[in-house]
């Protein structure tokens, strides 16, 4: 289980373009970092290069257990929900083949999905397809997944942007009960966390 | 364990799904087998000493059609990222998504193919010998495959790449299969060429996993 993400010196680029340089901070068990910048400033590069899917064009991310450093793949592939605004669900299946599927994969049981479908409120929209449902009952399909599968660090891009008032309540508590189980959450957001986080801006150099 | 056959019925369900792509992938390779005559002739002595290559001509074709998405829509709905962020290492994935590929397009093509090749006046008795064939080459031409899908991620006209990629790999199998047919109507010894058709495949599931997941590596950072 991970304890502590530490970004050191990371530097990030999308084809010829830096996007930005020499960025540090770090993550310990119970805290959450909103990452905040304009469009375009890399925020989702970042998510991406800490769940290893970027290579930084310089600098490292770094995941620490409770008993010392671990391998970046090995924490990753176990340790780590990456959440972005392609979802991979699948518009041809049912939102609960779906959840089930995504729930297991992650390393969760069938009753820990079907206890993430009563805290997301999903039940109505079960046996939907995904190509029926709207952006924000997507958004809640995916972040079931969350609940569904313990994972100790939650990588979120704009995590409530389509979620209704009620709903964005909801994510809250569900944030804050991870928070408060050990976990992290490191998100990238327009509007505030609906939990106590620390800002990073990112690429304030870059207009 | 469990998660990978998870991930197999999910990969069937969607190949299913997605607007009965095996059965297409069956009407295109009816659609081949039935130009032929009308390109190559109607004769029958004519048909007969090509049908076994043509099948197998046909069969590597109706292969790559649903193949070029293999890879493609999971790397685009952000699906690859899910998988590869799972309890199996991106190799297992690669293999099980291709197995499914295989009982999805390759069981029914396989039952087609001794159809086709004794429409188009190959002999009844090298039916069975025809589809076992069908079964193996299929099982090599969808890992094949899938490594020429998962190398065109990304690319642009991706489809026309897979193919270019793709089909001078399928050269043994074709060599091999309709060898070991035509060697078979003829009444000599077959069991060479199955036995290298067989070590194709064999080899094909053996070593892409390892390729198929390289690739995606790639394409995903």
């Amino acid at each position: 289980m991970i304890a502590r993400v530490s970004v050191e010196n990371l530097s990030v680029g999308r084809g010829e373009r830096v996007l930005f340089q020499g960025l540090s901070f770090a993550l310990a068990a119970g805290e959450a970092v909103a990452l905040i910048g304009a469009n375009g400033a890399g925020k989702t590069s970042l998510l991406r290069a800490v769940a290893g899917f970027v290579r930084p064009l310089a600098g490292q991310v770094r995941f620490e257990g409770a008993d010392g450093e671990r391998e970046p793949d090995e924490a990753r592939a176990q340790g780590l929900h990456l959440l972005g605004h392609h979802d991979g669900l699948k518009p041809g299946r049912t939102a609960w083949e779906e959840l089930r599927f995504q729930s297991l994969w992650a390393g969760g049981t069938e009753q820990s999905a079907r206890a993430a479908v009563e805290k997301m409120q999903l039940k109505p929209l079960l046996d939907l397809e995904i190509r029926k449902l709207s952006a924000g009952q997507r958004r809640r399909v995916s972040l079931a997944r969350l609940a569904a599968a313990p994972r100790p660090l939650w990588l979120l891009d704009e995590p409530l942007a389509p979620l209704d008032a009620e709903r964005r309540v909801r994510m809250g508590e569900l944030m804050a009960a991870h928070l408060t189980g050990g976990g992290m959450i490191l998100a990238a957001v327009h509007d505030p966390l609906p939990v106590p986080a620390r800002a990073v801006e990112i690429g304030a150099a870059v207009a | 364990m469990k998660s990978l056959w998870t991930l197999y019925r999910r990969e069937l369900d969607l190949a299913w799904g997605r607007g009965g792509g095996p059965l297409l992938a069956c009407a295109f390779y009816a659609c081949v087998a039935t130009l032929l005559p009308l390109a190559a002739g109607p004769s029958p002595e004519r048909l007969a000493a090509v049908a076994p290559g043509s099948a197998w001509l046909a069969l590597a074709l109706a292969s790559l059609l649903s193949l070029e998405r293999l890879f493609e829509r999971d790397y685009e709905d952000g699906a690859l990222d899910l998988l590869t962020l799972g309890p199996a290492a991106i190799e297992a994935v690669a293999f099980v998504k291709c197995l499914a590929q295989w009982t999805a397009n390759g069981l029914p093509l396989a039952v087609f193919a001794p159809l086709a090749a004794v429409a188009l006046g190959a002999p009844v008795e090298v039916a069975p010998l025809t589809l076992a064939c069908a079964l193996i080459g299929g099982l090599g031409f969808a890992f094949v495959g899938g490594t020429g899908a998962a190398l065109a991620l990304g690319a642009r006209r991706g489809g026309v790449l897979v193919a270019v990629v793709v089909l001078p790999l399928f050269a043994p199998p074709v060599i091999f299969g309709a060898g070991t047919i035509e060697a078979f109507a003829a009444g000599l010894n077959w069991t060479p060429g199955f036995a290298f058709l067989t070590a194709y495949s064999l080899a094909a599931v053996a070593l892409t996993p390892l390729a198929m997941g390289a690739a995606v590596r790639n394409a995903l950072s």
